[in-house]
């Protein structure tokens, strides 16, 4: 996992929740292109991107362990329209991800942790399904933006080894734990889920079954790698 | 043989192959599937990633749209939306999806 700092010229400002389209060309024209959810809030004056490296990657090994200070390529965006938050959709907003599927869901809470000083913002609550401790992206800024703010919880599920003493949870996301963290429709929480297919495929099923409208409920999935 | 499974993913995969196509953010409009007359955001259809793109009716499994990219150029086919319907005041982005309809 890298976390790339971006200087963007004439970069038009973007919302939390959007991507990237990052494109690299080889000397004999041969080009590559994957998306990239971007992490950082809206008013964060650089672009940044966490990119998971995949083993068998066009793109995110060169994001991972070649690209250089100053290196320059290739970005199209801000992207996309659909799975974006604004603050003031007041409703709760409950963010669902499993591993590097935070990246996205980080922007919403960095962005709302920023605009929440000046402004009332929704509640919010955070379920992060991640294979081990290690493997969690962000923790020590999800726990201090959790300690300064009582309108956000965030609750962690441990796929495959936990450390000793471990209190949360220790299997994958199922309805008996959406139903322990996220609000019950009733509450109409507006949900985000971003994680791997299998995974959102099985949360957006139960998100359904537990009776939350199909509108609200925001998917990205990112293909079959990196399982829970 | 060597079976290559599509990538399976929402239509928000797509939004910057179609901003090529269409001047207002495109996953955020709302389109009517011609078979089963479903409506919603293309941005929620999903998306089947395999030489091409095909984006299909999350109710119906139809065929709306399918994209392909070659070294030089695109191409488009909407073969399955009877209509699209795009916000255009200051932001399509800011509707609350239980309130629009």
């Amino acid at each position: 996992m890298n976390t790339l700092v971006l200087d963007v010229p004439g970069w038009p400002g973007h919302h939390a929740g959007q991507h990237v389209d990052v494109r690299l060309t080889a000397e004999d024209g041969y080009q590559a292109q994957r998306s990239y959810s971007i992490a950082s809030a809206p008013a964060t004056a650089h672009l940044e991107l966490t990119v998971e490296r995949l083993d068998d990657g066009e793109v995110s090994p060169y994001l991972t362990d070649v690209v250089r200070e100053s290196d320059v390529f290739e970005l199209r965006g801000p992207i996309g329209g659909y799975f974006v938050w604004l603050p003031h959709l007041r409703r709760p907003l409950a963010l669902i991800a499993g591993g590097s599927g935070v990246v996205p869901l980080m922007a919403m809470l960095r962005h709302r942790a920023a605009v929440r000083v000046a402004a009332e913002v929704a509640p919010a609550r955070l379920l992060y399904s991640a294979r081990s401790a290690d493997e969690r992206i962000y923790n020590a800024e999800l726990e201090r933006l959790a300690s300064e703010d009582e309108d956000l919880r965030v609750a962690y599920a441990l796929t495959r080894t936990q450390p000793s003493g471990w209190t949360g949870y220790r299997r994958r996301i199922d309805r008996a734990m959406l139903q322990d963290v996220i609000w019950p429709a009733d509450a109409a929480p507006l949900i985000y889920v971003c994680g791997p297919t299998a995974m959102v495929e099985v949360v957006a099923t139960e998100l359904v079954e537990l009776g939350h409208p199909a509108p609200a409920i925001r998917t990205e999935r990112f293909g079959p790698s990196g399982k829970p | 043989m060597r079976v290559v499974e599509d990538l399976v993913l929402d239509g928000n995969a797509i939004a910057g192959d179609l901003a090529q196509f269409f001047v207002t953010e495109a996953t955020a409009a709302l389109a009517v599937c011609a078979h089963c007359s479903a409506e919603g955001p293309l941005g929620g259809g999903v998306l089947y990633r395999g030489a091409g793109n095909v984006l299909r009716c999350r109710g119906c499994g139809s065929v709306l749209l399918r994209i392909v990219n070659a070294p030089d150029r695109m191409y488009i086919e909407l073969t399955g939306i009877r209509s699209l319907e795009v916000r255009v005041s200051c932001a399509e982005t800011s509707a609350d999806p239980l309130q629009s309809h």
